[in-house]
């Protein structure tokens, strides 16, 4: 018998988790904290530093205005998200010290030509008119109301729309803030450790294979990003996630002066400046950035605030969004293998509020709402048929 | 405190570059950074952090760590180890993060 190596311990000889959250980014961490505060035995599944992490890559929008153009309950969702988000927050700060620098002061949509004043109009006039939609104020600013919150915009900029509601976090200290609570809070973090297959028992417990042996759990939670399409399979979820690439220039930490985020520019808490969002169908190449892009990008944040011009850059990155085919959250229990949940959507930050202290209970609770229909992935059947 | 190797080879023949650091004259050597040459006069703070105010100077001198930021001729977070030095330059301190805007 070899001693120096030992072999994956037998199912039955593991403990038996509450639950397995697949996924160690922001959905998965989200979800898991707001389990531990239900549940006693909780795991999380990660990968490497291999691992795609959109989480890693994103801007930090807290964003409302735009979203829900035919998913109201997107809308209804994110509002609901952008409420609890101070709770959040503070409890996040309470329980493992990393203040995520939340601000919710309102943003902003540039507009930079008469034809994009037009089509904004149009557009979020008809995003709040959907029946059952979420209502929050929104107000088209002229150049000069604009410019009383933005000192220095270029001589382009036409006007913005608002919103009170929209606001910003710093996505790194967020995700490290879960983390440090998994320490805290006891909850099992695992890395260097994904999912390979899942299998459940005729008892209805999980049974996860990884790298480092097997693990069992009562609930399951696919909270992996484009991993939830190839996992979901296995347990009868049908999670049709594919990877849109966005790209993001960094530039130079300078004094603070930016307090209203736009939905392309904004400003760090520390001072250093991103600007995006680029969206492309470009595969799993997360390891490339383009100059055409990042020209694009430079392009219109230096015609919204000139100063930029003379501002250094000083990285780009890119980064895989995980969209859904129609572009909305998916949240859904799988009907054949009852207990095991799937959580995807590209706005991981928006909604970290809504998974941890909304949709988390749900899953503790084993049934997730009657309103949240809307996000089942059946959705996608009736398309089809 | 660094000290210039005068065993170099060429290094005595190149001739000799004034500048200026925070208003004060600093002598050295043609073909210098300016980080070089400040480290080779005995200054290792070049700027405080954007974040601690605490002070920091030249770690990779190769371009990479962004920790030698300094003013030069009014211009904010230039490389110190990236820029040749010249006759009359003037080099500043900076104190936080630098400023943007009209």
């Amino acid at each position: 018998m070899n001693h120096t190596r030992s072999a994956a311990p037998a199912a039955s000889a593991s403990p038996v988790y509450d639950a397995v959250v697949v996924g160690g980014g922001l959905v998965g961490s989200a979800l898991a904290w707001g389990l531990r505060r239900r549940l006693d035995k909780v795991a999380v599944l990660d990968e490497g530093d291999v691992a795609y992490r959109a989480s890693r890559g994103n801007f930090g929008l807290i964003w409302v205005q735009s979203k829900g153009m035919g998913m109201p309950r997107y809308g209804v969702w994110t509002m609901a998200s952008r409420g609890r988000w101070p709770e959040l927050a503070a409890q996040l700060l309470e329980e493992s010290g990393v203040d995520v620098q939340l601000e919710q002061n309102g943003g902003l949509h540039v507009l930079l030509t008469d034809e994009e004043v037009e089509a904004r109009i149009a557009f979020m006039t008809n995003l709040l008119a959907q029946p059952g939609m979420s209502q929050y104020d929104w107000k088209l600013l002229d150049r000069r109301e604009t410019a009383e919150l933005v000192p220095g915009i270029g001589p382009e900029v036409r006007g913005a729309s608002w919103t009170p509601v929209d606001g910003i976090a710093n996505p790194l200290k967020l995700l490290r803030a879960f983390h440090t609570t998994f320490q805290r809070n006891g909850v099992d973090y695992r890395p260097e450790c994904p999912a390979r297959t899942i299998t459940r028992q005729s008892d209805g417990v999980f049974v996860i294979d990884t790298p480092r042996g097997l693990l069992q759990a009562q609930r399951l939670v696919l909270a992996c990003g484009l991993s939830n399409k190839a996992l979901g399979e296995q347990v009868g979820l049908h999670v049709p996630v594919r990877p849109q690439r966005g790209q993001i220039i960094v530039l130079e930490r300078t004094r603070r002066v930016l307090h209203t985020p736009m939905v392309t520019l904004r400003q760090m808490d520390e001072g250093s400046w991103l600007i995006g969002d680029s969206q492309e169908e470009a595969g799993y190449a997360d390891n490339e950035v383009a100059l055409p892009i990042l020209g694009t990008l430079a392009d219109r944040a230096v015609r919204t605030l000139p100063a930029l011009r003379d501002v250094g850059v000083v990285r780009t990155w890119s980064a895989l969004r995980v969209m859904s085919k129609d572009g909305f959250p998916i949240y859904e229990q799988s009907a054949t293998c009852p207990g095991a949940f799937v959580a995807t959507c590209h706005s991981g930050v928006t909604l970290a509020a809504a998974h941890a202290l909304i949709l988390a209970p749900m899953i503790a609770d084993g049934a997730l709402a009657a309103d949240m229909a809307p996000f089942s992935p059946r959705r996608f059947h009736v398309e089809a048929a | 405190m660094l000290r210039r190797l005068d065993a170099v080879t060429g290094q005595s023949s190149r001739p000799i570059v004034r500048f200026e650091f925070n208003g004060r004259p600093v002598e050295c050597r043609a073909g210098d950074s300016v980080a070089a040459a400040l480290l080779a006069s005995g200054h290792d703070a070049f700027r405080e952090t954007a974040i601690s105010g605490r002070p920091r100077g030249p770690w990779c001198m190769m371009g990479v760590c962004y920790e030698c930021l300094v003013t030069i001729d009014g211009q904010a977070n230039r490389q110190a180890c990236m820029t040749p030095v010249r006759d009359g330059m003037r080099v500043e301190q900076q104190h936080g993060a630098r400023e943007v805007g009209p």
